[in-house]
């Protein structure tokens, strides 16, 4: 038993109305990497901010390197050897990418001045060790998503630490940047390292991890190999119960109506003449790589983005969209990738916030009924198993899937008949990913038209009628659900001057300069 | 990070792209202090044209020294609101550091660097204390400072008696501000003071550890928290200097009326955050520059005396400067969208 790096012996831990973990252990080895799953709200987030002192347990013990350990606050974690990357962004926007990296710790002259010019040829030095592709002297808040991840990951690189935690690292980043990750975690565990590793999606825990501890509601319930232990296995201790994989869906409804139409529509910094058609009770999905703007398609339609050509026609008029408001009016939700931002009031609870663009249906003679309210987000955190103590819970205290789950149910609330999710089950554990399918199949049964955008090719195949790959800001190709396979939808979504849209964490290092 | 850059997260992955954004970024943000720059030269120009007593060099030292009190203010609220916070109490604040001053000076008799150092001091403690409320007890910035602002105006009224403290017992300290120590050119001091003052904030904005942790708390607080930054104890730090300028103003405020007059001061709050914001520093913190808030005190006082010296009425200079701030953070805005 001297080969662990870090042990954790029954930690529990409370919030008020939530048991968040209830004696929970696990252990990390040298020059290993444990993979953590689970369900939203399973506690995974809430083990790593004990680990890296965020919050205190409410009993149980740490040790690493077989000392005992108490972490007080982040900045003794850091001191420890444990650094985090946690699961929403921790960057100043402001400040530009090596000034985030080294916050607290910048290099001076003398007590109170900064040295700047070491600062950034510190940063430069640690993205040629570690292979990535950033400017040390860019502002954070100018950077794509999945850059700004790139940041977390070199900030947490660079404390030379023992521990790395990452909480979904992956989340906003696409193939070639996963695989760039992976190559950097190789690189980091030693045998004086190890790696905590959270994530929803199953195929990189076979990739990456060497163990695999699944938590579910707040408890402990196995620790297994992870090359030996087949996937589907580990999903069913996750969720406690068999699902059902590679489906398709239902053929398309015949000959029905278009609902939306889109004709060559343009904007001025991604699209060109974008076309295709949706239909009532359709699930349309949208493939291809990130920055193939997708995402744009569904900005232009609902408003976000101006139209520089081009037409949309809703139930076969023409119309003018000038802003999302307007789309809502005529029927059409946009559920956005960012719903931290766009889509949650954090300090409210989450009976308003699903309310919250409905509150016409909750109000009579300008008073709210609350009791109406009340019953019908309870209905909805009954049908996506939103995991909250009660509807009174304010929404920041919800994990991160489950944060999304109230997205989701107040765009459902809204009663559109066109709606545009845009990555909807990002973030969401594999039990919920499944009631979300459900629903959005049901969503169409009952005459719904849906688009929706993923980066999964598995989950555009399960759901979509037909599939629209986009690349480059143009349509590459149409297809049928069984014309389609993740083989041709690659293809086509690699069809344009391809080497122009490998990201930049594949590179090789010293592009920097 | 804001909403508009998140959504938009899909469409780049260029590896060029991160330089070349970089540089427009600066290229953009020069080009807001650019365009205020611009702003104050087109308003001179408009008022040398306008009137024939505007360009004169008794009418320009006239709008430095009427600068220089708001001015001071304006630069040590520039890190407050830079770090997310904003400070109501500057104004009544600054009046109780004169009256500080004057009782040091004038009751006290004691010599006239402690006064100095003492009326200074004042505004640090002030601060010290605005910070300790807003940080440890975690009472909002806007709140804590507004009963600051209520303390302090009753306190110097009560410590003065209600009535005006003269500093007839120590002649130099009038020559503080009024004085003019380059012989030749009729400079006032209290112009040099505050030029000081601007390249002590500038720098201190800039180079020194403070200034990054200002922009860093303003940015993103919890982040800067996690990161291991002692954000209380920085934020104390900060409101303190933004206090202990609080104080030099009220010194040189002490000094240009040669008495401290303890019904001033209300007011002088927002006409320095309106500085603050014309020149380009952002309320929700993270964005701001100390020559932009110079350049945002010069705007206020080039229009306010313009317009005095074409005549217009002081109602009327009122509602000039109130469209100046909408215009200034109307464009601020366009800029930003732009920029996302
Ligand atoms: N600060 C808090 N106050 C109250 N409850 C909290 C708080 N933080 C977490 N919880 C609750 O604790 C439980 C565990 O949350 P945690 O964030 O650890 O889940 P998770 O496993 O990380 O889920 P996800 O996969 O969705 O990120 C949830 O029910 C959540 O609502
Ligand atoms: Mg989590």
């Amino acid at each position: 038993m001297d080969n662990l790096l870090l042990n954790v012996h029954n930690v529990s831990k409370s919030f008020p109305g939530v048991k968040a973990l209830a004696d929970v252990g696990l252990d990390v080895r040298h020059n290993e990497v444990l993979a953590l799953v689970g369900e939203n709200g399973a506690g995974k987030s809430t083990l790593m901010k004990l680990l890296s002192g965020i919050h205190a347990p409410d009993s149980g013990s740490f040790e690493l390197d077989g000392r005992p350990i108490q972490v007080q606050s982040p900045k003794q974690a850091q001191e420890l050897g444990i650094s985090i990357i946690h699961q929403e962004f921790n960057l100043m926007p402001d400040l530009t990418v090596a000034q985030n990296i080294y916050i607290g710790r910048e290099p001076r002259s003398g007590n109170f001045l900064l040295n700047d010019r070491r600062l950034n040829a510190r940063a430069a030095e640690l993205f040629a060790r570690i292979r990535i592709d950033l400017d040390p002297k860019s502002k954070v808040g100018d950077l794509t998503v999945a850059k700004q991840q790139m940041v977390e990951i070199a900030k947490a690189l660079s404390h030379d630490s023992k521990v790395l935690i990452m909480d979904e690292p992956t989340a906003a980043l696409n193939e070639a940047e996963v695989a760039a990750l992976h190559e950097i975690i190789r690189n980091f565990k030693s045998e004086s390292t190890g790696v905590i590793y959270i994530s929803h999606r199953m195929d990189e825990i076979n990739e990456i991890a060497d163990r695999v501890t699944v938590l579910r509601d707040g408890g402990y319930v196995d620790t297994v190999d992870a090359g030996s232990t087949p996937i589907r296995d580990v999903i069913s201790m996750m969720v406690g119960r068999r699902l059902s994989t590679e489906q398709r869906p239902d053929p398309a409804p015949a000959g029905t109506d278009v609902v939306l139409a889109a004709d060559g529509v343009s904007t001025r910094d991604m699209l060109s003449g974008v076309s295709f058609e949706l239909r009532a009770g359709e699930i349309l999905g949208f493939a291809g790589l990130m920055g193939a703007g997708r995402t744009e398609v569904a900005r232009a339609i609902v408003g976000a983005d101006r139209i520089t050509a081009g037409s949309i026609e809703v139930h076969g008029r023409q119309q003018k969209i000038p802003n999302p408001a307007a789309a809502a009016s005529l029927g059409i939700g946009y559920l956005s990738e960012d719903r931290k931002h766009l889509g949650l009031l954090l300090d409210r609870n989450v009976k308003e916030n699903i309310a919250l663009s409905s509150l016409g249906r909750f109000s009579g003679g300008g008073f709210m009924k609350g009791k109406a309210m009340a019953a019908k987000a309870q209905e909805l955190v009954g049908t996506l198993r939103i995991k909250t103590p009660s509807v009174n819970q304010p929404a920041r205290n919800l994990s991160g899937g489950n944060q999304q789950k109230v997205v989701i149910a107040k765009w459902l609330l809204k009663d559109c008949d066109i709606l545009i999710f845009d990555e909807p089950t990002r973030g969401i554990d594999v039990g919920a990913k499944e009631e979300i399918y459900t629903l959005l199949n049901e969503l169409a049964s009952q005459g719904k038209s849906i688009i929706m955008i993923s980066s999964e090719l598995p989950e555009v195949l399960r759901l979509s009628h037909r599939i629209v790959v986009m690349c480059e800001g143009r349509v590459a190709g149409s297809l049928s659900n069984d014309e389609a396979d993740q083989e041709n939808i690659m293809e086509m979504a690699t069809r344009f001057g391809a080497d122009d849209v490998v990201p930049a964490g594949a590179e090789p290092a010293g592009g920097t300069q | 990070m804001s909403t508009v850059q998140a959504a938009k997260s899909e469409s780049r992955t260029h590896t060029g792209d991160t330089a070349g954004r970089t540089l427009s970024g600066r290229l953009r943000s020069s080009l807001q202090q650019f365009l205020a720059f611009a702003s104050l030269i087109a308003l001179v120009i408009f008022f040398s044209i306008a009137s024939g007593k505007f360009m004169t060099l008794s009418n320009i030292s006239g709008i430095l020294l009427a600068t220089s009190v708001i001015g001071i203010l304006a630069l040590g609220t520039t890190f407050v609101i830079i770090s997310g916070g904003i400070d109501l109490s500057i104004g009544t604040g600054m009046t109780l550091c004169s009256v500080m001053t004057g009782v040091f000076l004038t009751y006290l008799g004691l010599p006239l660097i402690v006064g100095v150092i003492g009326g200074i001091l004042t505004g640090a403690v002030m601060g010290l204390v605005n910070g300790t409320l807003i940080a440890a007890l975690k009472i909002p910035p806007f709140i804590a400072t507004l009963a600051m602002m209520m303390i302090a105006e009753g306190l110097a009224l009560v410590i003065s008696g209600t009535s005006p403290i003269y500093f007839g017992s120590t002649p130099g300290f009038t020559n503080l501000a009024l004085g003019s120590v380059i012989p030749g050119l009729s400079i006032p001091n209290a112009v040099l003071i505050i030029f000081i003052a601007a390249v002590l904030a500038g720098v201190t904005m800039s180079k020194t550890i403070i200034g990054r942790y200002t922009f860093s708390i303003g940015s993103n607080e919890d982040a800067t928290a996690l990161s291991g930054v002692n954000v209380k104890k920085w934020k104390v730090l900060i409101y303190t200097f933004a206090g202990a300028f609080t104080g030099l103003a009220g010194v040189v405020m002490a000094s240009r009326l040669s008495s401290a007059q303890p019904g001033l001061g209300m007011g002088y709050e927002l006409e320095a955050i309106a500085a603050v914001i014309i020149g380009g520093t952002s309320l929700q913190g993270g964005k701001g520059s100390i020559i932009g808030t110079v350049i945002g005190a010069l705007i206020m006082s080039v229009l306010t005396n313009g317009l005095r010296i074409m005549s217009i009425p002081q109602e009327w200079q009122n509602v000039a400067v109130g469209a100046v701030i909408l215009l200034a953070v109307y464009l601020d805005m366009l800029r930003r969208k732009e920029t996302s």
